[in-house]
């Protein structure tokens, strides 16, 4: 019985916008009920699919997206990896500690860190690869396009990285010394006890972890892209979700923003049907 | 087995000495990425802001001072932004927590019937949603916008959460729950006295992600509330400021620095923005490695289950 008003505000907070869809289908006028608005049918989905900035911003999301889910797995995994083979205790917990921080921080403090880290004047990525004789002259990080799926990448790493390993960590906690003790014995080294025991053991929680990730693909793509974008990257750096924004809220043109949206969370859907339909094929894990 | 391999350890082959060294020498690199720009940012924040102006601050302050944050807690903007931060934080963890908890536990009452149902009407949402629109035009007519409701009602109840929550009520003894029932306690009389109690460890970890996600939260201010001053937080002032460094002299920043300039102050933005770096990140870089053993097992248990 407890649990009464919390169903009911699930269906109100979490359920009836999603009745909001009708909208995308109609002309919205504010201030009209949604019974009495007039319907377009398709119309905002055929416009949508030939307008050019939506093909732009389906590359960007896609490919930042892509950059994401793959970037951010091999990292992780990795260092996983190489934290569960250091030998001191206390250095490994000392590193995964630190490795946390910058999960802990908001999307804003870390966009500030790393606009200052990339500055073309005092920033100390540039002072480091001018030392190293790599470049030049400081480059204009943020002042170009084509920089900004490489800096997004590595924005995500760097604050998601030692917070990802956790449940990889823990994977690898459950796996039976005994496996290894038996690959000691005949001799297998580090490498190959890596590579045959534990990513083996590792691998349920990772197919998982990449099913839920896949349909996640488009979503990766508000805060980020919105506080690292600027008037000279935004080519690259608008999503589905900013191009959402900019059409509903900043142009008021709710019927067409949302068909943006549903046609956003129905690939999602899609995608992690897909990606859980290859997993039951292969005869992994999987979600359900 | 420990034995063995550190017996074996003692011993290593070449290549395992130099895997080692690379393994250090790579983690090394880990910290130092990760640790550095919070370092020169802090360093930034207690050096003098003309000073720093040329540059070559790295590690440690060159010409110490305390003025940055004077200056950025004389902004009664600043002020106002902080007690809504401090105020969202602890009133949305609270009831977040508390709410869960709730739900979590009646859902993992075997007697509920529609135990599987509520449980699978919840976990859907994780997998989609209305959208950024609709749920904006759901707020408006319900009149949130402006509010400063709309920090804590939409997040009434956290999904994962609620899976952390649940699994460990499962494993608890039913036999405590149920002498609870015996002794003639209510339902809502058996949560808080028994369920409650029992459930602090995972609760810890519960409170400190909403906690986090509370104190971090900007986006919604800026969809709903950014013509509100009054409802401003700690992030979203800072992103203003990050915004206004970018785009240069907005009239606010004008402002700001005219306030300054008029109490005799020196501050660039340069400084400031190191400043409110700092203050809208140290109440969590304080607190987080203290929590540490609750939030990976809280990680573990709702990353797996699911």
């Amino acid at each position: 019985m407890m649990s009464v008003p919390f169903v009911i505000w699930l269906i109100i907070f979490r359920y009836v916008p999603v009745w909001g869809w009708i909208m995308a289908f109609q002309d919205h006028k504010p201030g009209r009920s949604i019974w009495d608005q007039k319907w377009v049918g398709f119309k905002h989905f055929e416009f949508l699919f030939t307008d050019d900035s939506f093909y732009r911003v389906m590359r960007n999301t896609l490919a930042m997206g892509f950059i994401h889910l793959v970037l951010g797995f091999v990292t992780a995994i990795t260092l996983a990896i190489l934290l569960n083979e250091l030998r001191s205790i206390v250095f490994k917990r000392t590193v995964q500690t630190i490795s946390y921080l910058p999960h802990f921080i908001s999307w804003v403090v870390a966009s500030s860190i790393i606009t200052t880290a990339l500055h073309p004047e005092e920033g100390i990525i540039n002072e480091i690869l001018v030392w190293l004789g790599i470049i030049d002259k400081p480059i204009m990080w943020m002042g170009e396009g084509k920089y900004f799926w490489g800096i997004y990448g590595l924005s995500v790493v760097w604050k998601d990285l030692g917070w990802n390993t956790i449940v990889y960590l823990a994977a690898i906690t459950m796996i039976d010394p005994a496996q290894y003790e038996a690959a000691e014995i005949d001799g297998a080294g580090r490498f190959r006890r890596i590579w045959h025991i534990t990513l083996p053991g590792m691998k349920p929680v990772i197919v998982v972890l990449l099913i839920m990730n896949v349909g996640q693909i488009l979503e990766f793509g508000v805060e980020t892209q919105l506080l690292l974008r600027n008037p000279m990257n935004m080519d690259y750096a608008e999503t589905l979700e900013l191009f959402v924004l900019r059409w509903g809220i900043e142009q008021g043109n709710f019927s067409f923003a949302t068909a943006a949206g549903i046609f956003k969370t129905v690939i999602s859907v899609i995608l992690l049907f897909i990606a859980n339909g290859i997993a039951k094929r292969l005869g992994e894990a999987r979600l359900f | 087995m420990n034995q063995l391999r550190i017996g074996r350890g003692r011993y290593a082959s070449l290549n395992d000495r130099v895997f080692d060294t690379v393994n250090i020498l790579l983690m090394l690199l880990l910290v130092v990425v990760t640790l550095y720009p919070f370092v020169n940012t802090l360093a930034i924040s207690f050096n003098d802001a003309i000073d720093s102006v040329s540059g070559g601050i790295y590690l440690w302050p060159r010409v110490f001072t305390l003025d940055n944050y004077a200056h950025v807690f004389q902004q009664s903007q600043i002020l106002n932004a902080t007690m809504i931060s401090i105020l969202r934080t602890v009133i949305g963890t609270v009831v977040q927590v508390f709410c869960s908890a709730m739900v979590a536990y009646t859902i993992s009452r075997p007697e509920f019937v529609l135990r599987k149902f509520v449980s699978i009407t919840f976990i859907l949402t994780m997998y989609f949603s209305g959208g950024l629109i609709p749920t904006f035009l759901l707020m408006r007519d319900l009149h949130l916008i402006g509010t400063f409701a709309i920090y804590i009602i939409p997040g009434l109840i956290g999904v994962f959460n609620l899976i952390v929550i649940r699994s460990f009520i499962e494993g608890l003894p039913e036999g405590i729950i149920e002498s609870a029932r015996i002794d003639g306690a209510g339902e809502f009389m058996t949560f808080i006295r028994i369920v409650l109690p029992l459930t602090v460890p995972v609760l810890a970890t519960v409170a400190l992600f909403a906690g986090v996600y509370q104190w971090n939260s900007w986006f919604d201010v800026f969809l709903y509330n950014s013509s509100k001053k009054h409802l401003s937080t700690l992030q979203y002032e800072l992103m203003r400021i990050l915004q206004n460094t970018n785009s240069q002299s907005s009239s606010r920043q004008v402002d700001f620095f005219a306030q300054a300039a008029n109490r005799g102050q020196t501050v660039t933005p340069k400084a400031i923005r190191a400043t409110m770096t700092i203050v809208a990140s140290v109440p969590i870089i304080l607190v987080y490695p203290f929590l540490q053993k609750y939030f990976v097992h809280g990680m573990t248990v709702g990353g797996v289950k699911e």
